[in-house]
């Protein structure tokens, strides 16, 4: 972004610490601006506006495409993922790369996943992925998500990587699911993950992304990760962790000490709030309404004097 | 050389070995197209994100056939791994024959909170 561009930090501003955010859903993705070290605030839809600051970058999240889903609840999840990338390309500050937390195609067939891929990388930046349970069911779980998006990934697909001063963290837990369990990461991943964190400084930002959330949202739904916090408890003693899920197709959000835990909506399909259903199945909305729950309704974390406010913001309706 | 020459220079070569072949596949298919239908059925019903009834109980030698109602993919995976399905979209089904007496419990991989049971006993 250019100086003559951006708005004077507050204050109170992106020095602080801690981090402050905002983020704002547009239908398709969260898009976090990262300065001075600390994931930030952004409105989708007026990013130039909302990003402060020196050397000040951006990312974006998008979840759960489900390309390949037809059914009632939205019968074109390629177009509705299509309209995301476009809101992508129209962002007035591009952002450094996407992350997408997984469910990318609905049953892992090829040309589920050829869609996808095509279409994401229209949007023209690098980005990166970790796989949801819709994204394992070929006939050798997870040899196709692996060939494609796998990269140097170590496992069934966790890696890791720096940008900007902050340390990337991409978990799998939706492999080897056990009966009547929740996500998990397994023993062999965690132990990836102490090595991976060892060498860091504890001013190190840290951004962990996973599919199913890696705290206990609803564990009659399944979700929730049942050695979550295994792997957060090897975060705890960084100053600043955001921790990155899909899965629930909703926003929700929760600050528990130094980590801050965000799920993002879907491109797909809504899904109703815990206990409000009789099932986590697809909801179907109201004719003319899908556009809002796929994220035309915002959340914001406003920075102020105070600390954070939430707002729950819809572009529509 | 067309394909349906080369197809019947081939059976004029290999008559004999086809038509014998066509005989240890009329074998084989014979009895194992029936026997699926043969025995006892019964069905689960997936709903809702529930396998229902979540205990069925059954005699050996039964075939169950799960099918899903839900919007969404679900899977049938014996906790033992002693029968597995693929994934099952809206409407499809899956079938297995319970040869043995015993208890099989089974879950949803891709949504594990999903849980049931067949207890097999021996037949009347």
């Amino acid at each position: 972004m250019r100086d003559d561009d951006a708005p004077r930090p507050d204050a109170d501003g992106i020095d602080r610490r801690g981090f402050l955010e905002c983020m704002t859903w547009a239908g398709t993705g969260l898009l976090w601006s990262v300065a001075g070290g600390l994931p930030q605030a952004a409105l989708m839809s007026s990013a130039a506006a909302a990003t402060p600051a020196a050397k000040p970058f951006t990312f974006l999240q998008i979840s759960d495409s489900h390309v390949g889903f037809s059914k009632p609840a939205n019968p074109d999840a390629l177009g509705t993922l299509k309209e995301a990338v476009a809101r992508i390309k129209a962002l007035p500050e591009k952002p450094a790369f996407v992350i997408h937390t997984g469910d990318i195609s609905h049953l892992s067939r090829d040309e589920e996943f050829d869609d996808a891929e095509k279409l994401i990388q229209e949007a023209g930046l690098p980005v990166f992925y970790v796989p949801g349970e819709h994204d394992l069911l070929d006939e050798e779980p997870g040899k196709s998500y692996l060939r494609r998006f796998g990269g140097k990934a170590r496992g069934a697909g966790w890696y890791s990587f720096d940008f900007g001063g902050v340390h990337y963290v991409g978990l799998v837990n939706v492999v080897n699911l056990q009966a009547g369990g929740l996500g998990n990461l397994g023993a062999e991943q965690l132990e990836w993950l102490a090595k991976d964190v060892a060498g860091l400084s504890s001013e190190t930002p840290i951004v962990v992304f996973a599919h199913i959330p890696l705290w206990t949202v609803y564990p009659e739904w399944g979700w929730g990760t049942s050695d979550g916090a295994q792997a957060l408890s090897m975060l705890r003693r960084f100053g600043s962790v955001t921790v990155l899920n899909g899965h629930i197709h909703q926003v929700m959000q929760k600050v528990e000490g130094n980590v801050a835990f965000h799920t993002a909506r879907s491109t797909a399909f809504p899904q109703p709030a815990p206990g409000t259903a009789p099932s986590a199945g697809p909801m179907k909305v109201p004719a003319g309404e899908l556009r809002k729950y796929l994220g035309i309704a915002t959340v914001d974390f406003v920075r102020g004097d105070a600390p954070l406010a939430i707002v729950d913001r819809p572009l529509a309706g | 050389m067309t394909l349906s020459e080369a197809a019947s220079a081939a059976v004029s070569r290999r008559g004999r070995h086809l038509a014998a072949l066509a005989v240890v596949l009329a074998a084989v298919a014979g009895p194992v197209l029936p026997a699926a239908a043969a025995g006892p059925a019964a069905t689960v019903t997936i709903a809702n994100f529930t396998f229902e009834p979540a205990v069925l109980d059954v005699a050996v030698g039964t075939t169950v056939t799960w099918t899903n109602g839900d919007d969404i993919p679900h899977t049938v995976v014996e906790t033992g791994k002693t029968f597995k399905s693929k994934p099952l979209d809206t409407d499809d089904s899956f079938s297995h024959t319970f040869e043995s007496a015993g208890e099989f419990a089974y879950f949803c991989s891709l949504h594990p909170h999903m849980t049931g049971k067949v207890v097999v006993h021996a037949a009347d």
